[in-house]
């Protein structure tokens, strides 16, 4: 085996299309998936422009259809999830002290499967029109709706959706198999264990998408009839479906965004994080319950008062281990030395915007009160206190927390906390009073609405939050743009870390940790640290270190399938097919050609940690 | 903090389509648990803040002070007591919301008193059928105050959501003979015209599937029955040559009186309604304007451009207004 010698470094573009390095691909998901936050951004201010007065004719009724689905898809499948990744990503291998994940070439189609899945969606503006039945599809609309706008929706979520599944697996495998000597699983940071838990959702709710994604497309492409009740079919059918992937989807989303405020919430008040196991309790709770409450999506489709309130008492049930987390973080941050630096800025502001986010949902749980609510602006609010306030300020705070790991400098903290305050006001002015408009009888997902039904003010204060957010989303970019140009930070733990991470010296090192470390506790390095250690106990020599070759595979079969759905859409067999063999060949190639990757040789890493040394 | 200023400067929204405003029993149970809802979610909510701001403020660190807190690992009673005040919090919502929940439910039959009603929903009008009384009508619902009123919902085509906030929560209308929902609404003892909103996305022209509930007295109910039934829609003067008009080119899809097809809004009493088409005003201008693109007003809908010259326009409308049942 250690007959491999090093491989030949590939530079540039070649090296990012082929990389299979985890690090590296933390930041093609953040790169990608920050491009689609910006599209989406982009699509939810032209909505709220052309609701900013009534009657208004900035964008026609069916482009507005097409905005409010794109909205929706972009930012689920192809801003939050991605985002979610990328800090997986940069993250989970170091806090657990491993080398890579368990399935590096795994990990690298991931990505280029969401990727060209979300291109191919987004194609759609420019092929003959987006999808426009919502991002949740809805039988008959979704298989009657003209053009050839949904059966992107559909191939552009099928193909993604196979990257974070086998994206999930891969975390599954590598946190149950690739922990550091001492690691166990009561020790694992928060935050790898939200990535856990959220990877094992992955694993069940992402199949019955893809099930129902099959259904959708064949009755659309195939003339197939799951969902015509004219021929026998049953529209609730997709509505079931849909959900039971889509409620757990939500918890998917917050999850990591609990495990990123959990992190920074204690590094910050320089606590261990109050409660670890009842939070480790917690967070699988969330996870488990999170597939007991799908009917909660329809109250109003008339499944009748049993299915309704067993489904919202399972849903009021969530609301328990979600309070645990809250008073955890309370807590963590009780008697502690609060420091508020954007990261801990951010984390602060998720607190009571997300209980906000979670009262509400509460009350969406009761059957009969959310005949009210369903479908109304009040529902738009609530999960986007959830979405932005839960999942974005969360991501935003490992964000601020997590750039200097990934990039290697600190971003401006005066920069962050302009950010901070435009995008943290702009998003109560945007989203609070939608609220009210939804229990003052404004449904949602309308392009426009009437003058004299006492709708305008609160739509009007809306509209003026989204600018808000949107300069404060342009100052992040700002701050990005002028860090890139800044020198190393000083220190490769600038925030006096506690976790494996922060251990590794700057720049990370392609093997991430020059000897695995052992591990000692929960906060592995915090425990050094307090123990006047200057880094890590090695738990083991200084060795040859096996890595894995990169490899441009996983790009070739995901643009493969990216032919081959085009094809799809335009009924031309041929090239599905093409496409389809291409992908083929490459998992040919794949298995038939032995791919035992490289060693990085001991003097090697020994000079790397004489250098480091300085 | 605008945001609640602008409020309380409002109100609670328009007292004809708020749901914070209801009335009629459906709303006023349903409004009472939102209110019990909300006050339990206050106080969680005030439990929160307040341990907030007072850790925010009591636990920054402050300038010199280089000290390590103390390492806490947790409170086992804490977390019993913040696992366990939760539950009986949702228990005490729970019991309510479950009976409600069974309460506010709906059997596939009308039960006795009941006024029955089918609910159609079109893209994008709603269809209004009274079997007993055997009318049809569309966009606008007449119903006596203080009646029970059992409702039965289906859909012609995609799924719509029949929502009346001042009345009642919205039940979906479901395409398929196996997906029909069943609902009840109490009209309340107020005389009003409510308003009525399509809640489930359903093609381009979604937002504008507005409809009204007019409730009235029972002997102005009465008499809208009567006269809906003896309606001939027979026209004198310009209308006349309307009525020749519409008849040529319009009734294969709308009705008026006994006569016509059913695959369009049902137009007998045209003239007596609020709007044309559910959101324009009601005149004859826009009478016009719909039918000579009713693309134009509701995109996606299902009407085509009739060809009709201005004269003749000019005639329907001064037909369809024309048909008045008081």
């Amino acid at each position: 085996m250690s007959t491999h010698a090093s491989h030949t470094k590939r530079s540039g573009l070649m090296d990012w299309l082929t990389t299979v390095d985890h690090k590296k691909i933390g930041i093609l998901y953040l790169i990608a998936g920050g491009f689609f936050f910006i599209i989406g951004g982009i699509e939810a201010m032209l909505m709220r422009i052309q609701l900013i007065k009534p009657e208004n004719d900035f964008v026609a009724a069916e482009t507005f259809n097409q905005l409010l689905t794109m909205h929706g898809t972009t930012m689920i499948f192809f801003a939050a999830m991605p985002l979610i990744f990328a800090f997986m990503n940069a993250v989970v291998p170091l806090q657990i002290g491993a080398r890579d994940v368990a399935f590096p070439f795994v990990n690298a189609l991931g990505f280029w499967l969401f990727f060209f899945g979300g291109v191919l969606l987004n194609l759609s503006w420019l092929l003959g029109g987006a999808p426009d039945a919502g991002w949740t599809a809805y039988a008959p609309l979704s298989t009657t709706s003209g053009g050839p706008g949904v059966d992107f929706y559909v191939l552009g979520i099928q193909i993604s959706g196979i990257g974070t599944l086998i994206g999930g697996i891969n975390f599954l495998v590598t946190i149950i198999n690739m922990r550091a000597p001492g690691m166990t699983f009561m020790r694992m940071p928060l935050f790898t264990w939200t990535a856990f838990v959220t990877s094992g959702l992955i694993l069940f709710a992402f199949p019955p998408l893809t099930i129902g994604l099959f259904m959708l497309s064949f009755d659309r492409v195939f003339d197939a009839n799951f969902f015509n009740p004219d021929n026998g079919g049953n529209i609730l059918i997709w509505e079931h479906i849909f959900w039971i992937f889509g409620h757990p989807e939500v918890y998917i989303l917050i999850l990591p965004s609990f495990g990123a405020i959990s992190e920074v919430v204690a590094t910050f008040s320089r606590k261990r994080l109050f409660g670890y196991s009842a939070m480790v309790f917690a967070t699988v709770l969330i996870g488990f319950l999170g597939f007991m409450v799908w009917v909660h999506h329809m109250f109003t489709v008339g499944l009748g008062p049993v299915a309704n309130s067993i489904f919202a008492v399972a849903t009021m049930a969530i609301a328990v281990p979600t309070g645990v987390k809250i008073f955890n973080w309370l807590f963590t941050m009780w008697g502690g030395r609060i420091v508020f630096s954007t990261a801990m800025l951010w984390a602060v502001g998720f607190i009571p915007t997300f209980v906000m986010g979670g009262v509400t949902g509460v009350m969406l749980a009761i059957p009969s009160a959310d005949y009210q609510f369903h479908d109304s602006y009040f529902v738009v609010a609530h999960f986007h206190y959830v979405i932005v306030g839960g999942v974005i300020l969360g991501l935003f705070a490992g964000l601020y927390y997590w750039y200097p790991r990934m990039f290697n400098r600190v971003l401006n903290e005066t920069l962050g906390k302009i950010h901070f305050w435009t995008f943290f006001i702009g998003f109560h002015l945007t989203f609070f009073p939608q609220h009210f408009l939804g229990l003052m009888g404004m449904p949602r997902r309308v392009f426009t609405y009437l003058s004299g039904q006492q709708l305008d003010q609160l739509n009007f204060i809306s509209s003026i939050g989204a600018f808000l957010m949107a300069i404060g989303t342009i100052v992040l970019f700002i701050n990005i743009i002028i860090s890139a140009s800044k020198k190393y930070a000083p220190s490769s733990d600038p925030w006096n870390g506690r976790t494996l991470e922060w251990a590794i010296p700057y720049p990370t090192p392609e093997y991430n940790f020059a000897q695995t470390p052992l591990v000692r506790g929960l906060d592995a390095y915090w425990i050094e640290k307090t123990a006047g250690n200057k880094g890590m106990t090695p738990a083991e020599p200084v060795g040859d270190i096996h890595m894995p070759n990169p490899s441009i595979l996983p790009l070739f079969m995901s643009i493969g399938l990216f032919i081959a759905a085009l094809g799809l859409i335009y009924n031309h067999m041929t090239v599905t097919i093409m496409g389809i063999v291409a992908t083929f060949i490459c998992m040919f190639l794949r298995s038939i050609i032995d791919d035992h990757g490289f060693h990085i040789h001991k003097e090697e890493v020994e000079a790397d940690l004489k250098g480091v040394k300085e | 903090m605008f945001a609640m200023l602008a409020l309380l400067l409002m109100g609670c929204g328009d007292p004809t389509l708020s749901a914070l405003l209801p009335q009629g029993e459906v709303a006023t149970k349903q409004y009472s648990l939102m209110v019990l809802s909300l006050a339990i979610m206050i106080f969680v909510l005030l439990v929160v803040f307040i341990i907030y701001v007072f850790v925010l403020v009591k636990f920054r660190k402050r300038k010199g002070d280089d000290t390590i807190p103390e390492q806490v690992e947790g409170n086992h009673l804490l977390e019993i007591l913040w696992t366990a005040i939760p539950i009986l919090l949702l228990i005490i919502l729970a019991v309510p919301t479950v009976m409600q929940t069974f309460d506010v439910s709906a059997k596939d039959k009308p039960k006795k008193g009941e006024l029955s009603l089918k609910v159609t929903g079109h893209q994008y009008w709603w269809e209004f059928e009274y079997p007993k009384e055997e009318i049809i009508t569309s966009q606008e619902l007449v119903l006596p105050v203080n009646t029970k009123v059992h409702v039965e919902l289906s859909s012609a085509d995609v799924i719509h959501s029949f929502w009346i906030p001042s009345l009642a929560g919205k039940t979906d209308t479901n395409p398929g003979d196996g997906s029909k929902n069943y609902m009840w609404i109490e009209t309340g003892k107020k005389e009003q015209v409510y308003k009525g909103k399509c809640a489930e996305l359903c093609g381009a022209s979604h937002a504008l599937m507005d409809f009204k509930v007019k409730v009235v007295s029972k002997e102005k109910y009465e008499a809208w029955v009567d006269s809906f039934k003896k309606a001939s829609g027979n026209a004198t003067g310009n209308a006349a040559e309307g009525q020749k008009i519409f008849k040529k080119n319009c009734l294969s899809c709308h009705a008026v009186g006994k006569d016509g097809g059913n695959t369009g809004p049902n137009l007998t009493g045209f003239g007596d309604k609020q709007r044309v088409a559910g959101v324009l005003e009601h005149n004859k201008e826009n009478v016009e304007k719909w039918i000579k693109n009713p693309q134009k007003v509701k995109p996606g809908n299902n009407m085509p451009n009739v060809p009709l010259n201005d004269e003749e326009v000019d005639a329907v409308a001064d037909y369809l207004l024309s048909l008045k049942l008081q």
